[in-house]
């Protein structure tokens, strides 16, 4: 394979996209408005942008926001749901919560509407025995019901079916027959663990965003081929790994996460080149801001995401922690007169008050544009407005000129982000200071290094393209299927021999999907895990396995290590539950030599700054404003210093240094003023 | 002076030592209850008077502002000799609910953050243990009528000496126990809590100087009680009158009234609960703490933006609780308070203030936490077992729309339990987990829709035990609004239908395989005139079948006119 490898991502404002040319050691790339619902014409218009000539392309791996955005909007396939007597109501009761700890109130709207949720005879019991047959007569009659009533979509979900799916399984076979199109969902099928709640929502939200996925893929898949395109078109899913356009709505909702998880991807592969294997992602957005954990160049994935208030989706995938708190977020005094920052936010309409588009209360970004930190030109009028509104919102009450007013917004906003940072990182078991910080987004840059300072992180990454950081993700992907399996059982009643043969069972499978798509792979792998908790808890703690075949001493001294590793806390005279057991199959992809994201001819022998402007740290100060392409590999400089880029402005605080890295990641060291 | 933006930057930092402390014990602790359900909280008190500077964002909120009572009365026995004087590495433990607790199970660990010799504050955290001794499993017994049948009363006692565990205290306390073998993992977890504490806080305080961070705590103080008074500000002036009912109390079967007259003159909000009813014999009792801290959550749900602290507090004057319930003292029983009185007295100050802010106040929510224990032993397995099914009720309308369905208790925050994690650990089959239709209040938004769960024992003999409330009236409608459905608890047992005799709440109702309970928990009470709905809410609601027709033609009976 010689030729072109696409990685094209659409965000909520832009579609970005990166073409290598791994033989000329070229790169093109190309930021588009995004286009809406639809987004094939958004992301044709990048390749227009790019100049490039989709035949000569080998390869396109997609990051799509199709199925985000119809969740968070609700706009879903009309979908019935198939479900043990007793048991409709499931889905619109949840798991008694209310949307915010203090408040009484709220609203929520179940995936699917109750005249939608029919139920039939069957029951399995927690062992998967059967209490009740399933009356397939039922079925039949549920399914014409369902099918009378328009839907497009259908779940069949059964209490206890990751047990026993054998009547998912018989019930599916009779809906298949009925149901005009592919899109029916057995609970069990995209994810076999207890807890009926969890499983049926993420049933219910694959069947709702499937048709929609389908349709978008197919349309997007034709129209790259009437372009001259002929290879395979690949889609990222969640769990930081792509699967082919032709199967990925099967399992559409894990899709839904893929956005971020790309980015971490992509700083994935950005660390292993660069040698750091500790990298805390740090993606700031208008609204909110994604943060991730990779140690040891692996990126963390879990089961148990909810992508909005009652809304679990419960498949692998990586995970990523959103803070809330982004450029948008607005700045005020209280009624006490102290100063509050967030968690109200702007979001992009009206947004900023610099961004002119109505906003009138003072945001993040409206401090960093009047403290010099932005580049005023780029926004115009409305940075007076900023000015104005900061002088009089915050600076009047609290008795500040609107430089200090703006710098005590974004003390306090640093505070608050690092402090949630800590938090993520401290759920998960880890210091933050055992990491480097890689600050992407738009507005990552910005604050990455007063950030570093505040949570006592010693090293700032940047990389080279950090706006579009996300479509990097897709060409540096590797192909990944994951497979879960609940037991459930003390570890020390576990036949040790079942738990190989579903591990091996699991690896079999994985290796038969990833062999089945068209692509040239490196390497191909397994990775073995155990979900594993002291008999009487209810949380779990995932454990790596060395092999499939694992003794039962063996994964009790792992689980205790783990466990150690985390709460340090020994408790040897506890029994091990086992609860899932786990294995990713992953194809590894040829590596991309990202020295070649900046073009190496546009840089200079020596840093000269493009210009000075006044930027305020603690103080007005003179500081030079470099060109990020124009950069020397041999970098050294110290702070304070802009550096500009076509996607970020990125801030280093005076007391820093900065260097450059052989890919060309900027490296600042965090030092004190 | 302290300029503002390292006031609110100082502020933040404690904040972040509270929450911190928070996850540290969740993450750490062995019990689901703590672990899962973060039945704990974590706070930062002052080291003169034990008052509130910070608390953890992620604490139970029963627990609001409960620990200052506590702090203060260790401060005050260690100033009179009472108590031991701590020395550094010292962690106190205490749960006496009389010495400004909330029930036994609430146990609490206090430890000094010590500066040069001297204490600059106390760090504090409760955490819900599984079992704290007693004449039931868990500690909800239902005919309890004195403290000692409830479990082992802790006076405040140093329980780490110089960093380490007194091994012969903890004796004493495992000896007194049920699965005490099992604690000392939530005993670990609670000290590290603290102690992460002590560090980030100590971190703290070397960056911007003791001498800064005290004077911004001052000033935290000064400006939570200005944004509590700009909240009360908004409440015209006036009395504001409510009451809520407590069933029983579980060994006399009469309902117990939480009166209440809340007053709004100056910058004050006065909760005035004279003529209460009187110390019950059975465990429906409060204690001060917890009366008070159930005023100060009800206020939080009301201005969720109002930082917790002693500050905010200061505003809230609650008077005439002395001779009630509401303040009972030893050896009255109080196993009832943190999960059910509470939730009375909050829907009290709902009520009454719903009527002066119905824009921010809704409906009574169903305000219990909907306890039912199964204790037995599964002869497949030949283990003993302790079954608790929580569950959640509908939420009260509200100017924005109707109340939610199954929500959580309104002084909690977990989640319940899965019907098949509950089939797994115990000899139990669920017929169903439905949406309890027709039970949300009538109004303009109608309340929320109760829980009705039905379970079947498969195996074994077992006991059945029921701290619930609202079975005797409704959740209350405000503003027009009708009451919710009351809960109700049924026994059925070869073809007859037992209904305990209080109701809600009963202990030790004897099962055989086969038997099967059922619950219907409360509605959610209804908010406005049920003639301003909307017609076609009233039509979406027949066609989904959340209502009969019959059922919504007499809810709604002006809609249906109209046809």
């Amino acid at each position: 394979m010689a030729g072109l490898i696409a990685g094209v991502d659409v965000g909520g404002t832009f579609t970005d996209l990166v073409v290598f040319d791994p033989v000329e050691g070229r790169v093109e790339l190309a930021k588009v408005p995004t286009t809406l619902p639809n987004q094939t014409p958004g992301v044709l218009n990048a390749f227009e942008a790019a100049g490039t000539d989709l035949s000569a392309i080998d390869l396109i791996v997609h990051g799509t926001t199709t199925t985000t955005n119809a969740v968070l909007e609700r706009r879903l396939a009309r979908t019935g749901l198939i479900t043990t007597e007793g048991f409709r109501d499931v889905l619109e009761l949840g798991r008694r919560t209310r949307p915010q700890a203090y408040g009484m109130h709220g609203t929520f709207v179940p995936v699917i509407p109750r005249d939608l949720r029919l139920e039939v005879p069957e029951r399995m019991d927690a062992r998967g025995r059967v209490l009740t047959p399933l009356d397939e007569t039922a079925v039949a009659a549920a399914v014409r019901q369902l099918l009378a009533a328009g839907c497009e979509s259908l779940v069949i979900h059964f209490l206890h079916a990751y047990a026993n799916p054998a009547h998912e399984i018989r019930a599916v076979e009779i809906a298949t027959r009925l149901w005009p199109n592919s899109h029916v969902t057995a609970g069990h099928a995209l994810l076999s663990e207890s807890r009926e709640y969890e499983r049926g929502v993420t049933a219910a939200l694959n069947a709702a965003v499937q048709p929609l996925l389908e349709r978008y893929v197919t349309r997007l898949a034709d129209q790259l081929a009437e372009r001259g395109y002929r290879q395979e078109l690949l889609v990222m899913n969640g769990n930081g790994g792509m699967v082919s356009a032709r199967s990925v709505s099967r399992e559409a909702v894990k899709t839904v996460m893929s956005g971020p998880a790309s980015g971490v991807m992509a700083a994935v592969a950005t660390g292993r080149r660069a040698g750091i294997g500790n990298l805390l992602t740090y993606d700031m957005g208008g609204t909110s801001t994604d943060v991730a954990m990779i140690r040891n160049g692996v990126a963390p994935v879990s089961n148990e995401i909810e992508v909005e208030y009652a809304m679990p989706i419960h498949v692998p995938m990586v995970d990523v922690r959103t803070v809330g708190a982004g450029g948008g977020s607005i700045a005020r005094v209280d009624q006490g007169g102290m100063l509050r920052v967030g968690p109200e936010s702007a979001g992009s309409t009206p947004g900023p008050i610099c961004y002119g588009r109505g906003g009138t209360q003072v945001t993040i970004s409206d401090a960093n544009l009047i403290l010099g930190r932005l580049p005023a030109n780029r926004f115009g009028k409305a940075s007076d407005a900023a000015r104005a509104a900061i002088a009089e919102q915050i600076g009047a009450p609290l008795g500040l000129g609107p430089e200090a007013a703006a710098e005590a917004v974004l003390r306090l906003a640093n505070t608050h982000m690092a402090g949630a940072i800590r938090m993520v990182s401290i759920s998960m078991g880890a210091d933050p200071r055992d990491f480097a910080l890689f600050a992407f987004g738009g507005a990552g840059p910005l604050h990455a290094v007063a950030l570093a300072r505040e949570l006592a992180v010693p090293r700032v990454l940047i990389p080279a393209r950090p706006g579009i950081t996300n479509a990097l993700g897709c060409v540096v992907a590797d192909l990944r299927h994951d497979f879960v399996r609940t037991l459930n059982r003390p570890l020390d009643t576990v036949d040790i021999s079942a738990v190989h043969d579903i591990l091996s069972e699991q690896e079999a499978e994985g290796r038969r999907l990833v062999e089945a798509e068209q692509i040239a792979l490196t390497g191909l792998r397994a990775e073995f895990s155990a979900d594993m908790q002291f008999v009487g808890q209810t949380h779990l703690l995932r454990v790596p396995l060395p092999s499939a075949r694992p003794t039962r001493d063996e994964m009790q001294a792992l689980f205790e290590q783990a466990y150690h590793a985390r709460f340090r806390v020994d408790l040897p005279t506890m029994r091990a539950n086992l609860v899932n057991l786990n294995c990713s199959v992953i194809g590894a992809r040829p590596e991309l030599d990202l020295s070649i994201l900046i073009d190496p001819a546009g840089r200079r022998d020596r840093a000269e700054p493009e210009s000075t402007r006044p930027v305020w740290f603690n103080g007005w100060r003179d500081t030079p404003v470099y060109w990020r392409d124009h950069l020397p590999l041999d970098l050294h400089l110290s702070g304070p210093a802009i550096i500009e880029q076509m996607d970020t402005t990125i801030v280093v605080d005076p007391g820093c240094t900065i260097r450059s890295d052989t890919d060309g990641n900027l490296i600042v060291e965090v030092g004190h003023d | 002076m302290i300029d503002p933006v390292t006031l609110a930057v100082i502020q933040a930092g404690l904040q972040q030592v509270c929450d911190e402390m928070d996850l540290t014990f969740s993450r750490g602790a062995f019990s689901p209850v703590i672990a899962e359900a973060d039945d704990r909280s974590d706070g930062i008190y002052d080291a003169a008077d034990g008052s509130l500077i910070a608390q953890g964002s992620k604490g139970l909120p029963i627990f609001v502002g409960v620990m200052q009572f506590s702090t203060a009365t260790l401060i005050r026995r260690i100033r009179d000799g009472v108590t031991a004087p701590p020395a550094p590495g010292d962690i106190y433990i205490v749960n006496d609910p009389y010495l400004g607790g909330t029930h036994l199970m609430d146990v609490r660990f206090a430890m000094p953050v010590w500066r040069g010799g001297e204490i600059f504050c106390w760090l504090s955290n409760t955490g819900h243990w599984p079992d704290t001794g007693g004449a039931v499993p868990g500690g909800f017994s239902a005919s309890a009528i004195s403290s000692e049948q409830e479990g082992l009363r802790l006076p405040p006692v140093k329980l780490f000496k110089a960093g380490e565990l007194d091994p012969e205290i903890w004796q004493i306390i495992c000896s007194n126990i049920r699965v005490s073998e099992q604690r000392i993992g939530d005993v670990k977890a609670q000290a590290s809590a603290l102690l992460v504490g002590a560090e980030r806080l100590g971190a703290l305080l070397d960056r911007y100087g003791d001498a800064e961070v005290r004077e911004a705590i001052a000033m935290m103080r000064d400006l939570a009680a200005r944004q509590m008074q700009a909240m009360i500000a908004l409440i015209p002036d006036g009395s504001y009158r409510a009451s809520a009912i407590v069933d029983s109390d579980g060994v006399v079967n009469e309902p117990l009234t939480i009166a209440l007259q809340v007053t709004k003159a100056d910058d004050t909000l006065r909760f005035d609960f004279t003529g209460s009813s009187a110390p019950c014999m059975g465990p429906m009792n409060s204690v001060r703490a917890t009366t008070l801290s159930s005023v100060y959550l009800a206020m939080r749900h009301i201005f969720p933006d109002v930082a917790i602290s002693a500050g905010a507090f200061e505003p809230l004057v609650v008077t005439g609780i002395e001779g009630t319930f509401l303040d009972a003292a030893y050896p009255r029983p109080v196993s009832g308070c943190a999960a059910e009185v509470s939730q009375r007295i909050a829907e009290a100050v709902f009520a009454a203030l719903v009527q002066a802010l119905p824009d921010r106040v809704t409906a009574a929510p169903a305000g219990t936490s909907g306890n039912f224990g199964l204790g037995g032993s599964d002869p497949e397995t030949g283990q003993t077992y302790v079954m608790y099914q929580i569950s959640g009720g509908g939420y009260g309308g509200w100017t924005g729309g109707d109340g939610i369905a199954n929500g959580c208790s309104t002084i909690g925050i977990s989640k319940a339990p899965p019907v098949e994690i509950m089939e797994q650990k115990y000899p139990v089959l669920y017929r169903r987990y439905a949406l309890r239709e027709g039970s949300g209040g009538a109004g303009q938004h109608r309340g929320g829709f109760g829980l009705d769960y039905e379970i079947e024992l498969l195996r074994g003999e077992a006991r059945a035990s029921f701290v619930m409330d609202h079975g005797r009236v409704g959740p209350q409608g405000v503003l027009g609004g009708g009451d919710g459905a009351v809960n109700r608890v049924e026994v059925h047992r070869n073809g007859t239908v037992i209904v305990p005799e209080h109701l809600s709440k009963a202990q030790d109702i004897t099962l055989a395989p086969g038997d099967r309970v059922r619950v219907r928990t409360p509605g959610g009470g209804g908010y406005g005139n049920p003639t301003a709905r909307d017609p076609a809410l009233v039509t979406e609601d027949v066609r989904l079948g959340r209502y009969s027709e019959a059922d919504a033609r007499q809810l709604w009976p002006g809609h249906f006119a109209k046809e």
